[in-house]
Order: C-alpha cells, then sequence, then structure tokens
C-alpha cells in the first residue's frame, strides 16, 4: 500500500470517527462536517449581503477609505459594525469549511473518475478565495492593510510579470492615489464574481446540489458569527502610514498567514508551495487509484422510458432520448463520463422486481458487476437454505451497502446478508419479495444521514420504504417487519446491536406478528 | 443521546467553532521586524544612459530632412551600478539590467535592509551608463533611524537624482 493510500485511510478514519461523534449532539441533517460545501456557499452569501452594505457607505478615497469603515464600526456598531464583523468572520469561516471540504473529499478518495471535473473545478476556486479574502483586507486601509499591500506586492514581485517592482506603489505616503481604491473594489467584487462563477460550474455536474445548508445549521453558524461581533468586533488598526512598518499586527492567520511565512522562508519557497500544491492538486485525480466500476447498461427491451433513474440519478448521469425500437416512447441514456456505478438507478427501476416469472431477470437498467438478476439469485440461494421455520427463532435478511458497514459479518444460520453497490440500488420489492419467500424480518442499512458515499442512496430508499418516492413498498408489507439501519464504515458494532434488538422485537408476538402472504415465484424459463 | 445532552454538545461545539474563528482572526499578534530596527528601503526605476554618437554633417545631409537628429542612439540601453554604503561599509552592489527584449526598458531594484535604530552615515552611488567608469550620481547624508521607521532611497531626476525620503514631512 502505498504512502499516500495510508495517509488517505488514516484521515478517512479520523473524518469518520468526528463526523460519527457529531451526529450524537447535531443528527446527520445538521451536522456540519456532512455538509460542509452547503456550508461554504451559505458563507458566501453573508459575505455577498454585508459586502453590498459595506459597499454603498465606502469612501474610496486614500483619507475617505479608513474613516468611512472605522465611522462604521465605532459610530454605527449597531448595523455597519456588526455587518463589518460578520464580513470577516464568515470570510475566515468559508476559508475553514472550503479546505475542511477539500480535505474530506480527498480523504474519502472523491478526486478521481466522474468526480474529476467537480475536483478540477474546485481547485482554482482556492485561488480565487484566497485573492478575494486578501485583497478584502486592503480596502480598510489600516496597518494591518498596508503590511498585507507591501507584503503581496512584494511576494508578486518575485514572479517576472511585472516591468517595474509593484511594491514601489506602497513607497512613501504619496505613493498611492484616490484611484487605488477604486480599482482594488472593481477587484473585490469582480473576484467573487469569478468566485461564484467557478462554483457554479463546481456542482454543475450533479443533481440535487444542496446550495444550503439545513435552517438548523444556518441559524445556529449565524448565531455564533453574531455572538462573535457583538463580543470581539471587527476593528481597524490604525491607518496606514507608508513611513513606518506596522508592528504588533493583529493578523488574521486564515488569509494572511502566507505573509509570516514568506518572512519565515523565502518568496522562491512560498511561490514553490503554491504552485506545488496547485499542481499537486491538479495531477492527483492523475495519480493511480482504483479501477473504475462498470457503468450502468441499459436495455432497450426492457426499458419503458419512465425516466425514475433519470430522476434519481445523483450526478445526472442519466438522460432520455426517444426510443430506437418504440415510436413515441423514451429510453434511457448512460453517459459513461458521469456515471457512478452506484446502482441507483436499477433501484429506481420498475422493471428490478424479483417477483417476475423470468428465468433471467433483465431490468430496464442494471449494473453489470452486480445485476439485479443475480441478487434475486443470491436471495433465493439464501432462502432456500433456510430450510423449514423454527417457532421463536426469527430469520433475517440484512441488505447492505459496499461502503456503509459491512453486513457479511452478520451472516449466520438465520441471518442472510446481501451487500450492495449502494443502498440506494435495493428495489423496495426485494423487501416485500424476501418476507413473502420466508424471512421474517427485513433490515436495510445504509451510510449515516448525509454521509452517502453516492449523496442521495439512503435518502430515495428510505423514501421508497415509507412510499413516498416511487418505486414504492407495497402496502401489503407491514412496516414493522422491516427495520432501516444507518451504519457508515466503523458503525459495525452498532448495526449488529440494532439487528439483535430487531430480532428479539420480533420474537415477542405483537402487530408485527403480521405478514404478508406467502409467495413463490413461478419459473419461466424463456426471457 | 438524550436531548439535553445533544443541545449542550451543540452550544459547546458552536461555541468551540466561534471561539476559534474569533481567536484565529486576530491572534497571534505578528511582528515583522523586531522592535529596535528600522527599514531601509532601497527602490528605484530608471532608464539607463544610451552610448550615442553625433552625427556629422555629411551624415545628416544624407537623411531625409525630417530624421536629420543630430545623435545616433542605438535602440538598448546601459546597465546601471549601484552602491549602497552605511557608514562606509558596503552594504550592497548591484548591476541592474534593463527590462525588455530589446534591453530598451527601464532597470529596476527593489530592497529591503533591516538595521538597527540610530545615526548613520548612508550614502548610495549611481552610474547609470557603463560606458563611463565613474559614478554621476551620488547621495551622501548622515540620517537618524527611529525604530520601525522607514528610509526610502530613491531616484528621480526631477528631485535631484537620489534621494532619501523619511516621510513626507521630513525628507533628507
Amino acid at each position: 500500500m502505498s504512502l499516500h493510500a495510508v495517509l488517505r485511510g488514516n484521515a478517512q478514519t479520523l473524518f469518520d470517527t468526528i463526523e460519527n461523534r457529531f451526529d450524537g449532539y447535531f443528527g446527520g441533517a445538521d451536522n456540519p462536517l456532512r455538509h460542509l460545501g452547503a456550508l461554504g456557499l451559505y458563507f458566501l452569501w453573508i459575505l455577498v449581503a454585508s459586502g453590498l452594505y459595506l459597499y454603498t457607505v465606502l469612501d474610496t478615497s486614500i483619507d475617505g477609505v479608513y474613516r468611512s469603515i472605522d465611522y462604521l464600526s465605532r459610530e454605527q456598531w449597531y448595523l455597519g459594525g456588526v455587518l463589518r464583523s460578520l464580513h470577516r468572520y464568515a470570510a475566515d469561516a468559508f476559508v475553514l469549511v472550503m479546505l475542511l471540504h477539500l480535505l474530506r473529499e480527498w480523504a474519502h478518495g472523491r478526486y478521481y473518475g466522474f468526480r474529476l471535473y467537480s475536483w478540477i473545478t474546485g481547485v482554482p476556486l482556492i485561488w480565487l478565495a484566497y485573492i478575494s479574502g486578501i485583497g478584502g483586507y486592503w480596502i480598510t486601509w489600516d496597518r494591518l492593510a498596508q503590511f498585507s499591500a507591501i507584503a503581496t506586492t512584494e511576494l508578486l514581485d518575485w514572479l517576472p510579470i511585472f516591468s517595474e517592482p509593484a511594491a514601489r506603489n506602497f513607497l512613501a505616503p504619496d505613493s498611492i492615489n484616490d484611484r487605488f481604491f477604486t480599482v482594488l473594489v472593481f477587484i473585490h467584487i469582480g473576484v467573487p464574481l469569478m468566485l461564484i462563477l467557478g462554483l457554479w460550474a463546481h456542482v454543475n455536474r450533479i443533481s440535487r446540489v444542496d446550495y444550503l445548508p439545513s435552517r438548523h445549521l444556518m441559524l445556529a453558524t449565524l448565531i455564533s458569527f453574531l455572538a462573535l461581533a457583538l463580543l470581539k468586533p471587527a476593528l481597524s488598526d490604525a491607518p496606514a502610514d507608508l513611513a513606518l512598518v506596522p508592528t504588533g499586527l493583529r493578523l488574521d492567520w486564515f488569509l494572511l498567514f502566507i505573509h509570516p511565512l514568506t518572512d519565515l522562508s523565502s518568496p522562491a519557497a512560498v511561490w514553490g508551495l503554491i504552485f506545488g500544491a496547485t499542481l499537486l492538486l491538479f495531477a492527483l485525480p492523475f495519480l493511480p487509484h482504483p479501477q473504475a466500476q462498470p457503468i450502468a447498461v441499459v436495455d432497450a427491451a426492457n426499458c419503458n422510458g419512465c425516466a425514475r433513474c433519470h430522476a434519481d440519478c445523483p450526478y445526472e448521469a442519466v438522460t432520455m432520448a426517444l426510443h430506437p425500437d418504440k415510436p413515441g416512447h423514451q429510453i434511457a441514456v448512460v453517459d459513461a463520463d458521469l456515471c457512478a456505478s452506484c446502482g441507483i438507478c436499477a433501484g429506481a427501476c420498475p422493471s428490478s422486481t424479483p417477483f417476475r416469472s423470468q428465468e433471467r431477470l433483465v431490468t430496464g437498467i442494471d449494473m453489470p458487476q452486480l445485476p439485479v438478476d443475480a441478487l434475486r439469485q443470491q436471495l433465493e440461494a439464501r432462502l432456500a437454505q433456510w430450510g423449514r421455520p423454527t417457532p421463536g427463532k426469527p430469520r433475517l435478511v440484512v441488505f447492505g451497502c459496499d461502503q456503509g458497514a459491512d453486513v457479511r459479518n452478520l451472516d449466520g444460520a438465520d441471518t442472510a446478508t446481501l451487500s450492495l453497490l449502494c443502498t440506494g440500488m435495493l428495489p423496495p420489492s426485494f423487501v416485500e419479495y424476501a418476507l413473502r419467500s420466508g424471512a421474517d424480518g427485513v433490515v436495510v442499512t445504509g451510510c449515516r444521514e448525509g454521509g452517502c458515499d453516492f449523496r442521495l442512496g439512503m435518502q430515495w430508499t428510505q423514501e421508497r420504504l415509507v412510499r413516498s418516492r416511487e418505486p414504492h413498498l407495497r402496502s401489503l408489507v407491514p412496516l414493522q417487519r422491516l427495520q432501516v439501519v444507518h451504519a457508515s464504515r466503523s458503525d459495525g458494532g452498532l448495526l449488529a446491536a440494532a439487528v439483535d434488538e430487531f430480532r428479539n422485537r420480533l420474537e415477542t408476538p405483537g402487530p408485527q406478528s403480521t405478514r404478508p402472504p406467502a409467495f413463490s415465484r413461478r419459473k419461466i424459463h424463456h426471457a | 443521546m438524550p436531548k439535553p445532552a445533544a443541545i449542550a454538545g451543540q452550544i459547546v461545539l458552536y461555541g468551540a467553532f466561534a471561539a476559534f474563528i474569533g481567536y484565529f482572526s486576530t491572534a497571534p499578534t505578528y511582528k515583522q521586524i523586531p522592535d529596535d530596527v528600522a527599514l531601509i528601503k532601497l527602490s528605484m526605476s530608471h532608464l539607463g544612459g544610451r552610448d550615442c554618437r553625433k552625427r556629422t554633417a555629411e551624415e545628416l545631409s544624407k537623411l531625409p530632412p525630417n530624421m536629420r537628429a543630430p545623435l545616433d542612439c542605438p535602440r538598448g540601453r546601459s546597465d546601471i551600478k549601484l552602491v549602497l554604503e552605511l557608514d562606509g561599509k558596503s552594504m550592497f552592489e548591484t548591476v541592474m539590467h534593463p527590462t525588455g527584449l530589446s534591453r530598451d526598458g527601464v532597470s529596476t531594484v527593489y530592497k529591503r535592509f533591516e538595521v538597527k535604530a540610530g545615526t548613520y552615515q548612508l550614502a548610495v552611488k549611481m552610474n547609470d551608463n557603463l560606458v563611463n567608469p565613474d559614478f554621476n550620481f551620488i547621495k551622501e547624508a548622515q540620517v537618524t533611524l527611529k525604530p520601525a521607521q522607514v528610509l526610502v532611497v530613491d531616484f528621480n531626476p526631477d528631485k535631484g537624482g537620489l534621494f532619501f525620503q523619511q516621510s513626507a514631512a521630513n525628507k533628507l
């Protein structure tokens, strides 16, 4: 195993452990670590809203720029001051969640294959975020702004891009003029606009994007920022004075850490680090990684053009086109570059029902590595091994997910386990089929809420099982005989305990003793 | 997890998040230079001289009337030699090269020097046309530098060539 794989594996374990702990306090839907991208977008909207107000009151003359911002912070602290503080703290939090988002996606190996596009389009956003953030600090034109402006231009001057040193613009108090701040504000608005455009591209290839986190999460983070704004308002340092070197700087380490780093090393080392890290991020998807899985395959004869796979695909990999053989009908078409090989489309296909009598079950859209027919064969083989039922000893079928807790550890004489590519691949009719073919209960398990490796697999499965999404579980299936367990990769113990508890519940006679009518499939030996 | 414990946990974690953001947005403080140090910034942007030749009357007569410039100058500029001395000791010495593919642009320099606050004899010498062996611009003065003060060494023909600038109100 390579060093990179070991590092990544350890990082993933660390993230999983912390996220699972956080689930205990926040729940999956409100767990900030499971919604870092959406949180970043939310912080950006706070930045835009607070920035619009700051822009309207900003005086862009040399003397006015400091005075107008300082006035906001001290005289109009209840509005302008709070908005200025929100602007600063949201910017810092944006950088923090952006870097955590990057680390988390890397740790989960989400940077190659169908995720290549999102990864590559995400890298320039880091540059744009830092350009926006550092430039924003200059607008206050206090000692910190002076320090950052000089340090940044000195760093830029190491690159052979300017005919004259850019740092000469900050040599002496009379070096800059009013136009400087007008240009600066233009850049500070223009670059974030590019960032928003880049974010649109970043999420362009996924469906049902979480543009905002949950209301609870938005409210809690906003309250955190407001508390900070009141307890520790963002204030300007003394006005910039180019005749003096600023000392004792209250540095924003989220955005301006690059300046002390340059002082400690050299501009060459810092540019080497910046370009090296950027190149590494761009190159990461092209380094050796696990081979891509086969993508979904459409069977024209069995596709009725219902478009459920199109609606459920989390990556917009399935589109609908005119059916080649059935005039007036549509057919699903899979984009190989976008397909995540998750099988959620197979779970959405109404033809994926095991009740069909054909010897070989061919569905409208299927996964070559685990066809629905193979799933039915495995289930039937396990059910056949059970023989006659023993009173008081419930027999369970556990449907699991390759990305979540390993269900194979639960396999036993009275427990049949089947692991799917993603729980979203499970057609609800398989639950009914298992119960009507001899199982006393069915457990469906997948990743924790907000932690699905394929984004929507567990959500769609739950909705299908509670009959709010097509294809839904039929009403003749008593929900008391069904248990859904959220268990991520490290939750083997939690899953085993939940299965034991479910088994004990089934052992006790009660309303759950009702069961759907038995079913034995009539087999037809032709397609 | 019981609801009160979950709410308490959330308050602690959101508080920790706010404290983390709040602290590192302004702390720890950073000092770029020690307390007793001042800064000398040597920066200039100047076109080097050219080795021009005076055209003879015969040459001028052969030229079209509108192109009879008395001097024949090459496009390229000379390198510029620069020396900075502090209390008689050489602090920095360089040869600045003209920018541009045809070496016809300005020659530039930008350097920072940290020195202990105090009084020094500062001298800067420049030769902007290396055809001549001697420095054609020299500026020398006693300067007193306070802690954190910036002294700029620059060149501007309109200000008499080389000059020192400590602040707008304290030009040397």
